[in-house]
């Protein structure tokens, strides 16, 4: 906890990611108004006590509207990463294993195909294809956070190959999918929760990106990029509309962002000792 | 006059005391061997002298470099004196370069940042400083870069910046801790010459007692921050008083005592065996460079024996290690444990591999940090069928840990807790824990302060003789290899090139390559203790 003090990005970080997470799980109880039910006589309203970030084009609170958004966010950022998480990690551990062999290039060079090409596009061709849904869009970002994750721990895992300790598992018989969970596997984690946290947040701003352009949450869930969308041509009668889900994807990446550059002074026992 | 004259120099750093009362001088022309274990001070007080020191130091008591005080000086005036006036040199050749410029604009950096002179001229005396460290122009152009070279003449390249403007007083801070022996001798050679002709003043930092010995005109000897004695050198060997000088002298000439009975029966043999390495040199599908690291090796161990093995770097003294443990294919020959082949269809044996252990090196890589002692220790156990568990296992953690001279209570410790010799001794108990009988040591006690070695070689000893165990000792270091081993085998290139019993091959080498690592190897003066 005092070390957490210490990092002086850290406590941001931290705070503004309980914020937006705590409202997601808010939503899933309560919300202040019910934002499928559509109100056309208190339509465009500024922030006020009633409605503190106003309402939009149909009368619907924004406050709920952001804090149902944060959930679809949220969702669809985690389970992006956990894809790429459960499909790389295992990936980079095997090919870090099979060091220059057949299967290692195969793993390695796929990535490099992946990396190739930019990820929104492939995002909108799987979406063109299967049409447009969150599940099609978590499905498109998870695909892409696999070689992240992949390379990360193939790298991070080369320089632990070459320690001692593994050679004296190898000598006690161990093989190398053994080793690989029971030796490497525990020595990267710290990397991968940063990277995670990192790729969460890169996750939320693509979610965001995809439901602006319509290929995203379909209504009637609510999220923030098309709440951007659909506010773009008010955005000269009310600016709020716009700012506040804009404020919402700004704040969460940067809390995340702030989070994961913490997380990383903290769990990383060069840094820390040079610290204390 | 004397060049450097520290006296009573205290050094706190964030309130905790690292040099207590410290005074040593060194005079133009001579050498000043600085000795002591990790965690003397011995470093600090070479850092000291430039003023290089951590945030939060706090210097007391006096240095003058030529009559000039140093610790009143301004950091400005300071960076006119480093490099200049007092040179430096590293222990470790890889790291000291920058690996992306070449080694004549590394030299020259150093004159360029002191004199305002033209480049070409600095080029020059670059040149004209790496032929005084024997790198010649003509062999080695200014424009190598460092990784085309090897680690002994990169340290020359780190002496040539050191002495490129010919400085008063040089600091070598274990200038050959990193190098092999024949290389080390070459070195302390090139140093002392240099010593001679420039008039310099050295400081020669190191652990080894015998590396100084050879060299310096007056020593100091220093533990836990402060000097414990010191004096000319020839006179302080002769007359040392301090306990804890006798007990390192002692430790550095340690041979443990061990019962030998006769030893018939062959445990390992090794037959013709060859190991190559493919590299591609010219792209993937051309030409393949094959590379024997070890080439038609064969030996035998006999039971209960102690053998030694060794040998320079890249000499394929690893390989072979990992080939006898079955981690290596083989490219040709056989090794057997008591007639069962090691490896047999691309997979070690298991039934062999379990009646061998090993114990490496470097105290600090060879444990996962994120276990717990009790679980790293019996990881061996891996290779037995049925595994104890429950209480036998606890019975067989607690007898391993405490046949080595540690406790019960370490076992549900983490390994940064343990010191360096603590480590080592956790490394044994791992290899002991399932009873080999063949324990390979691999620069086992090569990282070791001399008189935590002492104390590991004892305890080997011990283990060798209630537990019939049999040693196969890796080392580079001569004098280690000779205090505990009976017979030896030199390596070079891959091959044996002589084999016999220790005292034989070490006090009457027939092999040129022998007779050199003999001759390069330091020796304390032969009067001594």
């Amino acid at each position: 906890m005092k070390l957490l003090l210490h990092n002086r990005s850290m406590l941001p970080g931290v705070i503004l990611t309980i914020v937006f997470a705590g409202a997601a799980i808010v939503s899933l109880v309560w919300v202040p108004y019910d934002i499928t039910i559509l109100n056309i006589a208190d339509r465009m309203k500024t922030p006020s006590l009633i409605h503190p970030f106003g309402t939009d084009q149909f009368g619907r609170d924004i406050l709920s509207m952001i804090m149902v958004g944060a959930r679809t966010s949220i969702a669809v950022a985690l389970v992006a990463v956990g894809i790429g998480m459960l499909a790389g990690v295992p990936l980079g551990l095997a090919a870090a294993a099979r060091r220059g062999s057949l299967p290692d290039e195969i793993i390695m060079r796929t990535n490099d195909l992946v990396f190739a090409f930019p990820s929104l596009l492939i995002a909108v061709m799987i979406t063109a294809v299967f049409g447009a849904s969150a599940l099609n869009a978590i499905i498109a970002i998870g695909i892409f956070n696999i070689p992240v994750f992949a390379r990360l721990t193939r790298g991070a895992a080369l320089t632990l190959w070459s320690r001692e300790y593994i050679m004296a598992a190898r000598v006690a018989g161990k093989g190398p999918a053994r080793i690989s969970v029971e030796h490497i596997l525990p020595n990267v984690t710290n990397l991968l929760i940063v990277q995670g946290t990192i790729q969460f947040s890169l996750g939320i701003l693509a979610e965001a990106g995809l439901s602006y352009v319509g290929l995203g949450a379909q209504p009637p869930t609510a999220s923030w990029g098309r709440m951007l969308a659909d506010s773009q041509t008010m955005i000269s009668l009310a600016p709020h509309l716009a700012l506040f889900p804009g404020l919402a994807i700004l704040l969460t990446v940067l809390g995340l962002n702030l989070l994961g550059d913490g997380l990383r002074d903290l769990l990383d026992p060069k840094l820390r000792r040079a610290r204390t | 006059m004397s060049l450097l004259v520290v006296d009573n120099l205290s050094l706190s750093i964030h309130g905790t005391p690292i040099l207590k009362d410290v005074s040593m001088k060194v005079d133009p022309g001579r050498i000043l061997g600085v000795i002591g274990e990790s965690g003397s001070g011995k470093s600090m007080t070479a850092f000291s002298v430039l003023h290089l020191l951590p945030n939060g130091a706090d210097l007391s008591g006096s240095i003058s470099l030529a009559g000039q005080d140093i610790l009143s000086c301004s950091e400005q005036q300071l960076c006119g004196i480093r490099g200049r006036d007092v040179g430096m040199v590293f222990q470790e050749p890889m790291t000291a370069l920058n690996p992306l410029q070449t080694i004549g604009a590394q030299v020259a950096e150093t004159i360029l940042i002191h004199e305002r002179v033209p480049k070409s001229e600095a080029l020059a005396r670059a040149a004209e400083a790496l032929r005084r460290a024997e790198l010649p122009e003509e062999k080695f152009p200014l424009s190598r870069y460092p990784h085309e070279l090897s680690g002994g003449q990169r340290q020359r390249v780190v002496i040539a910046m050191a002495i490129a403007l010919r400085p008063k007083l040089l600091i070598a801070d274990e200038p050959t801790t990193a190098l092999d022996v024949t290389t080390q001798a070459q070195i302390l050679a090139l140093l002392k010459r240099l010593v001679a002709e420039d008039g310099m003043g050295l400081m020669l930092i190191s652990h080894d007692l015998a590396v100084v010995a050879d060299l310096a005109d007056d020593l100091v000897i220093m533990r836990s921050g402060e000097i414990v004695e010191s004096g000319a050198a020839q006179h302080l060997f002769r007359n040392m008083r301090h306990p804890y000088s006798r007990a390192l002298l002692e430790a550095s000439g340690h041979v443990p005592e061990r019962a030998t009975p006769a030893r018939t029966m062959p445990l390992l043999r090794v037959q013709n065996v060859v190991r190559e390495y493919e590299s591609h040199v010219h792209g993937w599908w051309r030409r393949t460079n094959r590379f024997r690291a070890v080439d038609d090796v064969s030996f035998e161990i006999r039971k209960g024996e102690s053998l030694g093995l060794v040998g320079e770097s890249g000499c394929g003294k690893s390989t072979l290690t990992r080939a006898i443990l079955g981690l290596e294919e083989l490219q040709g020959g056989e090794i057997q444990l008591d007639g069962k082949p090691v490896a047999s269809d691309h997979k070690a044996n298991r039934d062999v591999c379990r009646r061998m252990q090993v114990v490496f090196q470097d105290p600090y890589g060879s444990f996962n940090p994120r276990w717990r002692v009790d679980r790293l220790i019996t990881e061996p156990f891996h290779l037995l069928d049925d595994p104890p568990r429950g209480s036998v296992r606890e019975a067989a953690i607690v007898d391993a840990l405490e046949s080595v001279g540690m406790t019960a209570d370490d076992s549900d410790k983490y390994i940064h807790e343990f010191s360096g010799g603590q480590r080592q001794r956790i490394a044994i108990a791992r290899a002991l824990i399932i009873r080999p009988e063949l324990i390979i040591l691999d620069e086992a006690v090569s990282a070791l302060d001399v008189s935590v070695r002492a104390q590991v070689l004892d305890l080997l000893a011990d283990l060798g003789d209630r537990f019939g165990l049999t040693y196969l000792f890796i080392s580079h270091d001569l004098s280690v290899v000779r205090s505990i081993t009976e017979r030896v085998l030199v390596m070079k290139s891959g091959r044996i090139v002589e084999e016999g019993p220790t005292d034989r091959v070490f006090d009457r080498p027939q092999h040129d390559y022998t007779r050199q690592l003999v001759a390069a190897t330091p020796v304390l003066p032969a009067d001594v203790a």
